[in-house]
């Protein structure tokens, strides 16, 4: 399991304009992708710097490639990191002001105290 | 040596860039009150007449990530850029340049360390909305250097509550045994209880009404004790998952000696209580 990597995923597409609208359209293909040639990617060194380890499990690569959202919250992912992203993704198809976030709540209504623990 | 004039310590509420320069046809109901309150405490600050800002907050998974992450960090730079794509998305926030204060960074990062206190710091550091509403609300003209201290509210493990407090109490030194002039505001932001990406999210109130009620005491009457016995670092989870913001505010606490706000004010919005303190150390005509 590796918390780290699903955080680098949701961080690395949301800060990203062009890897949001792609993540939105084809979720599968981008998280294939991204594994393959950015999940080694260190942030702040060049790409000949690579690490060597990192990879999803079959649960994490499956929550990301189905936009699944409540599965990430009970993997443990970050979830302003979480919610953030899908806030960019899904949030333009509601037409109430913070429709979108209502129904994210209501979906994770089922949670109570205390939530998976999110320390990497 | 430096006047200390202003301590400030509020919540850095995102949408209030937007809410408060909407048309009037797409202005939001609660625009108005929250208006006029923002404008009430910016008066505050204004009063003090600052000649530099020490500014508290927390980089929001934006600068600083997990591969490299800092529990308390200092900017030193000339200028700083702030707000971030994705808050010009989710938000509507302006992109803004604030000068920095790098002699004033200096002197906290070399008395900081000699304190005890082992600082990060950055040389190009760009501020997010933690650093920037307080930016809009009480200084909108952005005219006055700044020095960014950014905590860790976000990525356990986080420091235990007594450090943060003890991070504003240092603060409070360091700023007034400066061998300037200057006259120096604090201005730190934080959270009441909140929840971002759980099932209490985006209700009519913040996620536990209660926990607010109790802290604006705390913060109002500067009851720095009752703060440190009314919570640990497993107690911020329950009253909202995104309520250890409320360390930023404990730090404040420190900032301000401990003693009662000279100005409390609080706005229920819908999905988090805004709340708004300022404290005079040398009266209101220092």
């Amino acid at each position: 399991m590796s918390k780290y990597l699903l955080n680098k995923f949701l961080f690395t597409v949301d800060r990203d304009p062009d890897l949001v609208e792609r993540y939105r359209a084809d979720p599968r293909g981008t998280v294939t992708w991204w594994e393959a040639e950015r999940a080694n990617v260190v942030l702040n060194l060049p790409q000949i710097e690579r690490s060597t380890w990192l990879k999803f499990t079959d649960v994490e690569r499956e929550a990301l490639a189905t936009h699944d959202y409540v599965k990430l919250f009970e993997l443990g992912a970050h979830p302003f990191l979480t919610l953030t992203l899908c806030i960019a993704l899904f949030e333009r198809d509601y037409a109430e002001p913070l429709g979108f976030q209502r129904e994210y709540a209501a979906r994770l209504k089922h949670w109570s105290l205390p939530y998976p623990d999110i320390t990497t | 040596m430096a006047n200390l004039v202003a301590v400030l310590a509020t919540t850095h509420h995102p949408f209030f860039y937007r809410a408060s320069t909407a048309p009037p046809e797409s202005r939001p109901d609660f625009a108005d009150e929250w208006v006029r309150k923002v404008l009430s405490y910016r008066e505050t600050l204004t009063l003090a007449n600052p000649d530099v800002l020490v500014m508290v907050g927390s980089d929001h998974f934006h600068q600083l990530w997990y591969d490299n992450m800092p529990q308390f960090l200092i900017g030193k730079a000339p200028y700083y850029d702030g707000n971030y794509y994705n808050e010009e998305r989710e938000f509507g926030l302006p992109r803004m340049r604030l000068k920095g204060h790098e002699e004033l960074s200096a002197y906290l990062l070399r008395q900081g360390l000699d304190a005890g206190f082992d600082f990060a710091f950055s040389n190009e550091l760009r501020v997010d909305h933690s650093i920037t509403c307080p930016i809009i609300t009480t200084r909108p003209q952005a005219d006055l250097p700044i020095v960014p201290v950014y905590t860790n509210i976000f990525a356990p493990p986080l420091p235990q509550p007594p450090r943060y407090v003890a991070l504003g109490r240092l603060l409070r030194e360091l700023v007034t045994s400066w061998p300037r002039s200057e006259r120096v505001a604090i201005i730190g932001t934080g959270h009441l209880s909140l929840e971002l990406g759980g099932p209490r999210q985006f209700g009519p109130h913040g996620p536990d009404p209660d926990f607010d009620r109790r802290a604006v005491e705390w913060i109002a009457n500067g009851n720095i004790e009752g703060a440190l016995a009314g919570v640990t670092l497993d107690s911020l989870w329950e009253p909202g998952n995104a309520t250890h913001g409320f360390l930023d505010f404990m730090l404040m606490m420190g900032a301000a000696g401990g003693v009662k706000a000279d100005y409390a004010d609080t706005l229920d919005l819908f999905h988090t209580m805004e709340a708004y303190f300022t404290w005079y150390p040398k009266g209101q005509n220092a």
